[in-house]
């Protein structure tokens, strides 16, 4: 293959991408879906900052009981933004339009995580108050808390990454959001203290710290203390190729 | 303009299309006929590259759906069984969301979206979400999705599928303006509309070719009974097999 014709494939590869994000975020916003998704979010985030996590109980100008349920929240939260993203156009049949555009199958994928990523980064967004709020209340480290927005909207990436490839699996959305919640919390639960002394306990030390690797809540505890980590970067992007790559796979699989 | 070379696809020990070769030549409007599951729809599907044939390959406007898929879309118009269109969109959302993944330009696409929507006759429905339009409808908008960038050839499944009569009338009538320009595969059960749109019949059944010819050539065939008669005899020994 000739380097023309390389850079012709990757052309094509990602055609349509953007006729896709818009009709994606088109879907999220003329119906209800992204209105709702980001009430509750908003509710929800509320509810476990102010209440679970003592925001002003806890005397300090930071939003650590902000951040500390953000993995636990998109573990519920993306796969429920992204659990139609590719299950609906099979249960419509609108699967056979797309497949029967010139478009390729890794532009309509990333459109669609784009999409559902912009929804999730509206709803994070509308979070920005409570910055505001701890900058009001005492001397916050500002630098911190944007880079620790930062990774959790990467994390929010990445969860939504395995729930857009995990929707390729079925034409039912209940189906695709429960198999991806499922796969979001092994790794979610990965990283948690209890999880990793229990495999510590069990086959030792260095299986629980490569398990813990591969968590998000691992790589989001450095963040959430205000140091960015080049390989939590890396985790959570590598996690975003590695499952939009998957969703291409299976969603071209109807092909066969 | 089209042309089928040996398209063979199996669905583990089924074989729903059976080696089928034909071609297509502009100005002629082909009338795929043939009883349920003798392979229409999914022969159109390996044709408009939505299934992989497991055999042979299919070549639009010299473009082979396998080896050069993006090409070989780009000079389709596909009208898929069932016509699935997006629910939450109006028409000309619709239309403006094939014609950004088809890469036309703002302007091209605006012109296309103008003439088709006139050709289609949906202007009066373009104010209304596609999700609350009747069947006859939502058939005409895809109808004007397969036609939006005058791709030289069309695949139309059961285009006037869920029609009123004064709507197949237009249809009918859209597709014998198109045709001179075009080459057209149309499938259809309704019988008595085929010499009426169809330059050329082929009856197919269990996944093959029975017949490949013009619709007054299969009626002279027989003495009587034209080409519902010729239908019935060639296809009904499926139906036999199944009782």
């Amino acid at each position: 293959m000739t380097l023309a014709e390389v850079r012709t494939e990757a052309v094509n590869a990602f055609t349509g991408l953007t006729a896709v994000y818009r009709r994606e975020l088109q879907t999220y916003f003329t119906t209800p879906m992204a209105y709702v998704f980001m009430a509750v979010f908003l509710i929800a985030v509320g509810v476990f900052t102010w209440e679970a996590g003592d925001f002003f109980g806890s005397g300090r100008a930071d939003l650590g009981p902000f951040f500390l349920w953000h993995p636990w929240l998109y573990m519920i939260f993306m796969p429920a933004l992204a659990m139609r993203l590719w299950s609906d156009e099979r249960a419509s049949g609108t699967a056979e339009l797309l497949l029967s555009l010139p478009i390729g199958l890794l532009g309509l994928a990333t459109g669609k995580l784009l999409a559902a990523w912009t929804v999730a980064a509206a709803a994070l967004a509308l979070t920005l108050p409570m910055w505001f709020t701890v900058n009001y209340l005492g001397d916050a480290d500002n630098i911190a808390i944007a880079l620790t927005y930062g990774m959790s909207l990467l994390m929010a990436g990445s969860y939504l990454s395995l729930g857009l490839a995990l929707s390729a699996l079925s034409r039912n959305q209940v189906t695709a959001f429960v198999l991806s919640v499922f796969v979001a919390f092994l790794f979610t639960a990965a990283g948690w203290p209890i999880v990793l002394s229990g495999v510590a306990d069990l086959v030792g030390a260095r299986a629980a710290d490569s398990l813990a690797r591969l968590s998000f809540l691992s790589h989001f505890e450095a963040a959430q203390r205000g140091v960015l980590e080049g390989r939590s970067v890396l985790f959570y992007l590598s996690f975003i190729v590695l499952w939009t790559g998957l969703s291409v796979l299976w969603a071209g699989r109807s092909r066969d | 303009m089209l042309e089928l070379k040996g398209l063979v696809r199996r669905f583990g020990a089924v074989t729903a299309v059976d080696h089928i070769s034909l071609s297509l030549k502009q100005g002629e409007v082909l009338g795929f006929l043939g009883p349920n599951a003798a392979g229409k729809s999914t022969t159109l599907r390996m044709i408009a590259g939505v299934l992989t044939p497991s055999e042979g390959d299919a070549f639009i406007a010299g473009h082979s759906i396998l080896h050069d898929r993006h090409a070989a879309q780009a000079n389709l118009g596909y009208l898929p069984e069932g016509a699935p269109l997006y629910d939450e969109m109006t028409p000309p959302e619709f239309l403006r969301f094939i014609g950004r993944a088809r890469g036309m330009e703002r302007g091209a696409r605006e012109s296309a979206i103008e003439r088709v929507t006139a050709d289609a006759r949906i202007g009066a429905v373009s104010g209304k979400r596609i999700g609350d339009l009747s069947k006859g409808y939502r058939r005409r908008v895809g109808l004007a999705g397969a036609i939006l960038t005058d791709p030289p050839v069309l695949l139309l499944d059961e285009p006037t599928d869920g029609l009123d009569p004064n709507q197949k009338r237009a249809v009918r009538a859209l597709i014998k303006r198109m045709a001179p320009e075009k080459a057209i595969l149309i499938t259809t059960h309704t019988l008595e509309e085929v010499p009426a749109m169809c330059t050329r019949v082929v009856i197919a059944d269990r996944g093959r070719i029975l017949a490949d010819d013009t619709p007054e050539g299969l009626a002279a065939s027989v003495s009587e009974g034209g080409l519902e008669r010729v239908f019935m005899d060639l296809t009904q020994s499926t139906e036999v097999t199944l009782a």
